[in-house]
């Protein structure tokens, strides 16, 4: 440092001594540079955080008050056509624990939960004991309760919201339902079917919350919530009921081991009903076997029996090779098809083929059988639909059994023109029944409600053998017939009995299904309905004793349910015996 | 010069209170808007309990119940039955359709 030398004049007033010292010039400009210089780094980097990275600061900023909530979406109701609830959710709470945190709870605040939880304090000690972060205490509680276990502000323990699936009618269409896992995922029936449509899409906003925890703004981008599509099926719970309450009687009355019931709206293809039995409460799953899961009339297959023969008339009427009133010789009720013998339960002399349908003589329809090459009827029962799937998109169904023609050997040929050596499945029966409801047109089925009539079909038989047909299935439930007790006073119904053995282990055991498949009313059917009957061992085991009865129950019910004009004239008699019907 | 400015400042700090009660003002409209949204939510909540306890009541099962054994209702036999005339029967098709 240099010091100015001191004036010699002494001391003067106007300058100080101080001052008289003088920086050399580059130090007081690099100091002055050195400054500017960290001047402008500040600025750099404020220019950097606010403007050309500012994404993390904003976002440390948004955390403070910005929340992201999920808004829950519901689950679509399920409903009959006419609007009836099947299948509904409503809310429910899950009490969640961080346990932790929740350990920490006083024992009288635990003895509390633990009582509105249902639960022993020793089961909750049990629950949160756990290393987890997040443990479930309890699922699906009720908003009631859930609301006074939040009263009592415990610490560490936390509600979610979430929905539970209700099933107001029960086992009476648990099978066509199904019913949902707890995280709403369809498991079983319509519930799995459709569960793409039925299934909620839960939406997200992002909000301002102030202090308090109330919501003060909405910011940023909405995604709103998508509840799920009501599902509205084709089923009518009136004729769905009919269905499982006559069923159910029938099998009780036979002392049966299973039975299924199915009614079809042949205009338009709709499944009014299906029922099955055994079956299960989809509102209390604890105890189910998978004999009640399953839904016998659409994945079970049974070998149908008698209730075959009119498709092989009507494959014979169509092809000329007989007319209505050909005369086939029945006697003596025994037909010989290389090493095999095939027998009538009852034999007959000479029959007509309506006759033949009428009585349900294996050795007629045998007869017809044998004149096709088993190419023709082939093709005749796929073409109906049997040995695959009927499309409903439910899961499990099945195709049925139907071997290719090019290896049947001629006794295969015979069996299988009355229902053996042949399976499907009651749905795919009363499916291929429709053709002779439609005049000769097979539709496929809906287990939705359709409303776009009438629907188209494909045709399969011209639409006077059909009415041939009809003819003959009018005839097997007069008093000549196999099913007196399948009539239904007022309406002029047809259909036809099957009493198929069962195979058990490859050979044919001494059980049997009965089964009743028919149509009404015959001036202008309508409705089909299928009845199947397993292991009946009440004494009958016939298809027209077992199954006709609730046949007529339910189509019965049905007709008058639809509002169907009667076209018979009401016996007196008939109407005594169907008197204290539903 | 002066005065200008200081009526602008003015102008600027009746903006700024402005600005901030209608702020609030639209908070307070927004939480009342929250809380009516909630209210639908739980009305909502509340008509699917409804709706299901209705059809809990109205099961057919619980109505043939009733029907049979306290009010003692028998089916009509035939006979007794009537049914509209076919002029009528439309309207009931395309309900059941």
């Amino acid at each position: 440092m240099v010091v100015r030398r001191r004036s010699q004049r002494g001391h003067r007033f106007t300058e100080s001594p101080v001052l008289q010292l003088a920086l050399q010039g580059w130090r007081s400009r690099s100091v002055g540079l050195l400054l500017m210089g960290a001047f402008l780094a500040l600025v750099g980097r404020g220019f950097y955080l606010q403007v050309i990275n500012n994404d993390f600061l904003q976002e440390k900023g948004d955390s403070r008050y910005r929340r992201d909530i999920e808004v829950s979406a519901s689950r679509g109701k399920i409903t009959d056509r006419n609007g009836d609830m099947l299948a509904v959710s409503t809310l429910m709470k899950s009490v969640w624990a961080i346990p932790g945190d929740a350990r920490a709870m006083p024992v009288e605040q635990k003895r509390q939960l633990a009582t509105l939880l249902d639960m022993t304090p020793k089961e909750l000690d049990n629950k949160i004991a756990s290393d987890k972060t997040f443990v479930y205490v309890k699922r699906q509680v009720p908003p009631e309760t859930a609301d006074r276990i939040a009263a009592l502000k415990l610490p560490g323990v936390h509600q979610e919201k979430e929905y539970r699936r209700y099933y107001p009618t029960g086992d009476m269409t648990a099978h066509i339902v199904g019913f949902t896992g707890v995280d709403d995922k369809g498991l079983e029936g319509v519930e799995l079917a459709f569960q793409g449509s039925l299934l909620g899409h839960t939406g997200s906003r992002s909000v301002i919350k102030d202090r308090r925890g109330q919501i003060v703004e909405d910011v940023g981008a909405l995604k709103p919530p998508m509840d799920g599509k009501d599902v509205r099926l084709a089923l009518d719970s009136k004729i769905q009921y009919l269905a499982y309450s006559h069923l159910k009687a029938a099998i009780e009355k036979n002392n049966a081991k299973a039975g299924g019931a199915i009614v079809i709206d042949s205009r338009t293809g709709e499944i009014l009903a299906l029922a099955n039995w055994p079956t299960y409460n989809p509102n209390n799953r604890q105890h189910l076997s998978g004999a009640q899961l399953r839904n016998r009339a659409i994945t079970d297959t049974f070998e149908p029996g008698s209730v075959m023969k009119p498709f092989t008339a009507a494959l014979a009427l169509e092809r000329g090779k007989v007319r209505f009133d050909t005369v086939i010789n029945c006697a003596p009720g025994r037909l010989t098809i290389g090493s095999a013998t095939i027998s009538d339960a009852h034999p007959h002399g000479a029959l007509t083929v309506a006759q033949v349908i009428q009585k349900s003589s294996n050795v007629g329809t045998v007869k017809m059988a044998l004149a096709f090459p088993p190419k023709e009827m082939w093709e005749m029962f796929d073409s109906v639909g049997f040995g695959q799937a009927p499309n409903l998109g439910f899961p499990g169904e099945v195709n049925g059994r139907l071997r290719p023609w090019k290896n049947w050997r001629p006794i295969e040929q015979a069996t299988m023109s009355y229902g053996h050596g042949i399976s499907i499945s009651l749905v795919q029966l009363a499916r291929a029944y429709t053709v002779f409801a439609r005049d000769g047109e097979l539709v496929p089925l809906s287990l939705v409600r359709l409303d776009e009539t009438p629907v188209r079909g494909i045709r399969i038989f011209s639409p006077q053998t059909t009415r041939e047909v009809r003819a003959m299935l009018e005839m097997a439930v007069q008093p000549e017939g196999t099913a007196p007790k399948a009539r239904v006073p007022g309406y002029r119904v047809g259909g036809k009995t099957g009493t198929a053995y069962k195979v058990e282990g490859g050979v044919y055991a001494k059980k049997y299904v009965a089964s009743f498949v028919g149509l009404a009313p015959i001036s202008e059917p309508r409705l089909v309905v299928a009845v199947m009957i397993d292991e009946p061992t009440g004494g009958a085991h016939y298809g027209g004793d077992v199954a006709g009865p609730a046949f007529s129950q339910i189509m019965g019910g049905a007709l008058r349910t639809m509002g169907i004009v009667p076209d018979a004239p009401i016996q007196v008699a008939e109407a005594a015996a169907g008197k204290g019907r539903l | 010069m002066v005065r200008f400015n200081m009526i602008l400042l003015l102008i600027v700090v009746v903006c700024a209170l402005g600005v901030v009660t209608s702020q609030h003002r639209g908070r307070k409209l927004f939480q009342d808007l929250e809380g009516e949204q909630e209210r639908a939510r739980q009305l909502d909540v509340e008509y699917g309990q409804l709706q299901l306890e209705m059809s809990t009541w109205a099961t057919h099962p619980r109505i043939e119940k009733i029907a049979r054994e306290r009010l003692r209702m028998v089916s009509p036999d035939a006979l007794g039955r009537v049914l509209p005339p076919p002029a009528a029967a439309p309207v009931v098709k395309k309900a059941v359709r």
